[in-house]
C-alpha cells in the first residue's frame, strides 16, 4: 500500500511545485541567459549589444586564452591525482578501523570543512609566506639561510585545491570501500591471491564508482575556485575561474566572461555523462 | 613473521592517517594561535592577549559582515529547508509525469561549478534590474541548498511505512493533523539532517555569494578575501576563531543528538 492517494495532482502540485518554480527561475533561466549573451556583442562601456556574433567563442584560438586553458587543466589534473593518492590510503585506512573509531575519523574530516575555506586558505598564508610560521622554524634551525618563497607559485596553488577540495575526494571513496563486500576479498584470498592482488582485481575494480564520483567533484571545482588560485599564487597563477571572475568584474565583458561559462558547462556535462554511462549513479555525487 | 608485519603496516596506516589529520587542522590552529598575539601583525608571536577579543567588536565593517553572514545562513536555511521538506515529502508520496524531470532539474545546481551559478546569477539580476544586496545574498544561498536539502529529506525517509499515516486518517484526523502531527515527528531528525547541511553550506560558501552580494551588503568570508590582500589583523583571527569553535560546539552536539535519536530508534 505504498503511495496513498498517487493519483491526486493537485497536493503533488502543491508540494513539489514550489521547488519546481525556483529552480527554474533561479538556475534555468540565467543559464538560458548566460547561453544567449555569450553570442552577443560587447557594448562600448561593458553592457551588452543586442547583436549574434561568434567572436567570443573565436577568442578561445588566441594563445594567449589557451595558455591559461592548459594551466587551468594541468593544475586541476595535479590537484585530482594528489586528492587521489592521498585520499584512497586514507579513506582505506578509516574503512579498516575498528567500527566505533570510524564514526569519529570521519567526522574529523568533516569538523575543518565546516569552517569557512577562505578561513583556512588564509592560514595556509600565515604559515606560507616569506616571513611566515614555516620560514622563521626553518632559519630558527639553521636549515635554510634566506627564506624560501614558498607562496604565490603553481606549487601552493595545487597545495590550497588538494586542502580545500579533500573531503570531495575522501567521502565518495570512503562510502564506496565501505559498501565494500568483504566475503569477496575472503573468496579471493581462500583462492589463493595475494593481498596486493586482491586489492588490485577486487578492491580498486569494485571502488572505481568513487573514485570516479570523487575525481569529478574534485576537477571541475578545481577550474573554478579563483580565490584559491588568486590568493595562493598571488593573482601570477591565472586559471579559468579566475579568467571568468574578471570578465564579470574588472574587465566587464559579460559576453565573452559567458561563453567561457558555457565552456566550464560543456566539460560538466560530459564528464557527468561519461560518469552516468559507466553506470554510477548520482547519489554518490551528494553523499 | 606474518604478524610483525601487520603490525607494521597498522603502525604505518596510523602515522600517515595521523599526518593527513594534522595537514587538514594545521591551519585552522595556526589562525586560532594568531588571534592571541599582543603583535599586530600576523608574522611573529609576540606574547599573549586576549585584547583582541574585545576589539574585534569595536570593527564595525567587520560586525556588519558577520550580522550579514547570520541573517543570510538563518534565512536561507529556513526557506530552504521549508520548502525543501514539503516537496520532499511530495515526491516520496506521489508519483506524477515528469517526476524525472524534477529529479534531473535538482542536480543542475549541485553538479554545476559555483562560479557559473554565482555569475549567472549575477546577469540575471542584472538583467531584471535588481540590485544585489541581502535580499539576492538569500535568494542565492536557497538556490543551491535546497536539492541538497531535499535530496537529503527524501533519502531519509526511505523505509518510512506510510501505513501510519492512513491509520491516523483511518482514526479520523484530518490529511493536514496527520501531517502535523504523524509524519513530521518521524520524519524530524531527516529534516534535521538536511538544515544542517543547508546551514554549513551557506556559511561556507565564497563564490557565489562573492558574485551576489552587494558593496554594502558582504558576506565574512568576502570580507576575509578582500582583507587577506590587505592585511588581516588579530581581531579577524578572534571573530574566525570564536566561530570555528561555536561549529565544532554544534557539531558535536548535533553528533550526539543523532547518536541518540538512532539508538531511540533501535528501541522502537
Amino acid at each position: 500500500m505504498r503511495n496513498i492517494g498517487s493519483k491526486l495532482f493537485l497536493p503533488a502540485l502543491l508540494m513539489v511545485g514550489p521547488v519546481i518554480l525556483w529552480l527554474a527561475i533561479f538556475v534555468v533561466l540565467p543559464l538560458i541567459y548566460v547561453f544567449v549573451i555569450s553570442f552577443l556583442a560587447k557594448g562600448l562601456y561593458g553592457g551588452i549589444v543586442a547583436t549574434f556574433t561568434m567572436t567570443n567563442y573565436a577568442r578561445f584560438i588566441d594563445s594567449f586564452y589557451l595558455k591559461i586553458f592548459l594551466v587551468s587543466g594541468w593544475i586541476a589534473l595535479l590537484t585530482t591525482l594528489l586528492c587521489l593518492l592521498l585520499g584512497y590510503p586514507f579513506a582505506y585506512i578509516i574503512s579498516r578501523s575498528p567500527k566505533r573509531m570510524k564514526n569519529t575519523m570521519v567526522m574529523l574530516i568533516m569538523l575543518p570543512f565546516w569552517t569557512n575555506s577562505l578561513i583556512r586558505t588564509y592560514g595556509w598564508i600565515t604559515m606560507l609566506r616569506t616571513d611566515g610560521v614555516f620560514n622563521k622554524l626553518l632559519m630558527g634551525a639553521g636549515l635554510i639561510n634566506h627564506p624560501l618563497q614558498l607562496l604565490y607559485n603553481s606549487g601552493a596553488v595545487i597545495l590550497g585545491m588538494v586542502y580545500t577540495l579533500f573531503p570531495f575526494m575522501v567521502l565518495p571513496l570512503y562510502s564506496s570501500l565501505e559498501k565494500l563486500d568483504r566475503s569477496l576479498l575472503e573468496a579471493a584470498s581462500d583462492l589463493g591471491a595475494r593481498p596486493y592482488r586482491s586489492f588490485w582485481r577486487v578492491t580498486l575494480q569494485l571502488t572505481t564508482p568513487g573514485i570516479f564520483a570523487g575525481s569529478i567533484q574534485v576537477f571541475i571545482p578545481t577550474l573554478g575556485y579563483f580565490f584559491i588560485s588568486d590568493l595562493m599564487g598571488g593573482g601570477k597563477i591565472m586559471m579559468l575561474g579566475n579568467l571568468i571572475e574578471n570578465q564579470f568584474l574588472a574587465a566587464r565583458d559579460w559576453p565573452f566572461g559567458a561563453a567561457l561559462s558555457i565552456i566550464l558547462i560543456l566539460l560538466t556535462i560530459i564528464l557527468m555523462k561519461i560518469y552516468r554511462k559507466v553506470g554510477f549513479s548520482m547519489e554518490n555525487l551528494t553523499s | 613473521m606474518n604478524s610483525s608485519k601487520q603490525r607494521f603496516g597498522q603502525v604505518s596506516g596510523m602515522v600517515f592517517a595521523a599526518l593527513v589529520y594534522l595537514f587538514l587542522y594545521l591551519p585552522i590552529v595556526v589562525v586560532i594561535v594568531f588571534s592571541f598575539n599582543a603583535s599586530r601583525m600576523n608574522i611573529e608571536f609576540t606574547g599573549f592577549t586576549l585584547a583582541w577579543y574585545g576589539i574585534m567588536f569595536q570593527n564595525a565593517s567587520l560586525m556588519s559582515a558577520f550580522q550579514n553572514t547570520v541573517i543570510v545562513a538563518v534565512a536561507s536555511t529556513a526557506f530552504s529547508t521549508l520548502i525543501g521538506t514539503i516537496a520532499a515529502i511530495g515526491m516520496y508520496r506521489y508519483t506524477f509525469k515528469g517526476k524525472g524531470t524534477v529529479d534531473s532539474l535538482l542536480y543542475i545546481p549541485i553538479v554545476i561549478p559555483e562560479i557559473v551559478m554565482g555569475i549567472s546569477l549575477l546577469a540575471f539580476f542584472s538583467l531584471l534590474h535588481i540590485t544585489t544586496g541581502l535580499l539576492t545574498l538569500i535568494i542565492a544561498h536557497v538556490t543551491f541548498s535546497m536539492p541538497f536539502v531535499l535530496i537529503t529529506v527524501r533519502s531519509r525517509m526511505a523505509g518510512y511505512d506510510q501505513a501510519v499515516e492512513e491509520a491516523a486518517m483511518d482514526l479520523g484526523a484530518t490529511r493536514l493533523r496527520t501531517l502535523r502531527r504523524v509524519t513530521l515527528p518521524i520524519i524530524a531528525p531527516g529534516i534535521m539532517a538536511g538544515a544542517m547541511l543547508a546551514l554549513t553550506l551557506s556559511l561556507d560558501d565564497v563564490i557565489v555569494s562573492f558574485f551576489t552580494c552587494g558593496i554594502n551588503s558582504v558576506t565574512l568570508p568576502i570580507k576575509i578575501f578582500s582583507l587577506v590582500r590587505t592585511g588581516v589583523t588579530p581581531d579577524v583571527n578572534a571573530l574566525a576563531t570564536v566561530i570555528v569553535l561555536a561549529t565544532i560546539l554544534v557539531m558535536i552536539l548535533w553528533h550526539l543528538f543523532e547518536k541518540r535519536s538512532a539508538k531511540q530508534e533501535q528501541a522502537v
